[in-house]
């Protein structure tokens, strides 16, 4: 089966990892693409004309956008190797419920933690901490959220672990201290392979940030 | 398969409530519909959705599905063999999970409200994005009878709904959708002639007499 996977990404992007994920779980060989966003190639304003946005997973020459998408995309093509998605409709449901609401709460409430200053930034480490506090419970006493092995909400969740350097820093506070049991599932998902490969070093993530801080004029 | 309990606690003029309606209707599901009040709402919303407390709540044999995609994929997959929504190859799949989603940002999301929530020059530029976004989904149907190809799919249950608010958005914005997607008003009246839409779509004035509602409350001039 000659498969032609390539990945259209960007370094620090929670989205482009979770696509490396899935394809390092799932086995399969690709050539990884890092865009330039301030000068986007010819091929990702092809591939992803509506959104011109990464990552964008070309599967035999036809492009699959939207990361969550990709995700379940991979899933379900390679569908033989470590399943993300259960099986069941309604645990499916329910797994595809929490990676939605890790779309809607973290990135955007983390992005108000390191944008902003003074109360604002109060109450987004507070809307922060509170969002991961609910994901704390829905893990409960389980390994993974896809229980005994890594699944889809694992997948969605885990990347945003290695911005949480940056963000307690920027907004001087510490996530391990009021989510412990979140950080150790963090640190378990960090032992395998497929996850520690495809997340960027915590120090990076926070030297990017700063350099978009200066870049936005954010003190 | 007897003995299915199935209840949906929606609001009359949601366009995400419209969603499941249709797609319960396709599979010829009866379920229990349930209006909530959302200025005052009911302790079986709040226990079965204390996340978001929003509806619609699917709640099949008692068990909640959150999210109108989510529920409607939900539904597909337990019947599965009436009226299929989504395609089996997972690359058509991806593409229709990617227009749904589409659907959700663009035309369902905080951008179109302005529409009919600002004046002026916000609102200019507003219904420029709407249109836009309308006629990159007219460029997707292409020559199809309906986003799911010769019957109702999942893009379609995602966007018709939308269809029921069209005409509050015209008379708010003061433009015309037909004239500048007629081939999606085409699509749309395709939709409506099947009972599984027409029957789950408020009437069109009645969403503008809601919208003219919300305004007032809003102190929207």
């Amino acid at each position: 089966m000659a498969e032609e996977v390539v990945l259209l990404d960007f370094w620090p992007s929670p989205f482009g990892m979770r696509s490396r994920i899935a394809l390092a779980e799932k086995g399969i060989k690709y050539e990884h693409k890092e865009e330039d966003l301030r000068n986007k190639s010819a091929l990702l304003l092809q591939m992803n004309p509506v959104h011109k946005k990464i990552p964008v997973l070309i599967h035999n020459g036809k492009p699959v956008c939207e990361s969550l998408i990709q995700v379940q995309y991979i899933d379900e093509v390679w569908h033989d190797k470590a399943p993300l998605l259960p099986s069941d409709p309604y645990q499916k449901a329910t797994a595809r419920f929490w990676a939605d609401y890790v779309d809607k709460k973290i990135y955007e409430v983390g992005g108000r933690v390191w944008k902003t200053k003074g109360e604002k930034q109060a109450t987004a480490k507070k809307e922060l901490i509170e969002t991961l506090k609910l994901l704390e419970k829905e893990l409960g006493d389980k390994p993974y959220f896809g229980g005994e092995s890594l699944g889809y909400v694992d997948v969605a969740f885990i990347p945003f672990y290695s911005w949480f350097y940056a963000l307690e820093k920027c907004g001087n506070f510490s996530i391990e201290a009021e989510c412990p049991k979140l950080i150790a599932w963090a640190k378990r998902c960090m032992q395998k392979e497929s996850v520690a490969k495809s997340l960027p070093d915590q120090q990076k993530v926070y030297d990017f940030i700063l350099e978009m801080k200066k870049h936005f004029g954010i003190e | 398969m007897a003995d299915e309990d199935v209840v949906l606690l929606d609001f009359w003029p949601s366009p995400f409530g419209m969603r499941v309606r249709i797609a319960l209707a396709e599979k010829e599901i009866k379920y229990e519909y349930k209006e909530e009040d959302l200025r005052n709402k009911s302790d079986l919303l709040l226990k079965m959705n204390p996340i978001h407390k929003k509806i619609p709540v699917l709640i099949h044999n008692g068990k909640p599905v959150c999210e109108s995609l989510v529920q409607v994929q939900y539904i597909d997959e337990i019947w599965p063999h009436k009226s299929p929504l989504l395609p089996t190859d997972p690359y058509q799949r991806a593409i229709a999970r990617f227009w749904g989603d589409f659907v959700d940002k663009k035309i369902y999301g905080l951008e179109s409200g302005k529409v009919w929530t600002t004046k002026g020059e916000e609102q200019e530029a507003a219904k420029k994005e709407f249109i836009e976004c309308l006629k990159l989904l007219e460029g997707e149907l292409g020559n199809k009878a309906y986003f799911g190809g010769e019957n109702l799919g999942y893009v379609d249950v995602v966007l018709v709904p939308f269809y029921s608010w069209f005409y509050a958005y015209e008379k708010c914005g003061n433009f015309s959708i037909e004239t500048e997607c007629p081939k999606l008003i085409a699509w749309a009246k395709r939709c409506m002639e099947k009972d599984s839409v027409s029957k789950s779509l408020p009437d069109q004035d009645k969403i503008y007499d809601y919208v003219l509602h919300l305004k007032k409350v809003f102190g929207i001039e």
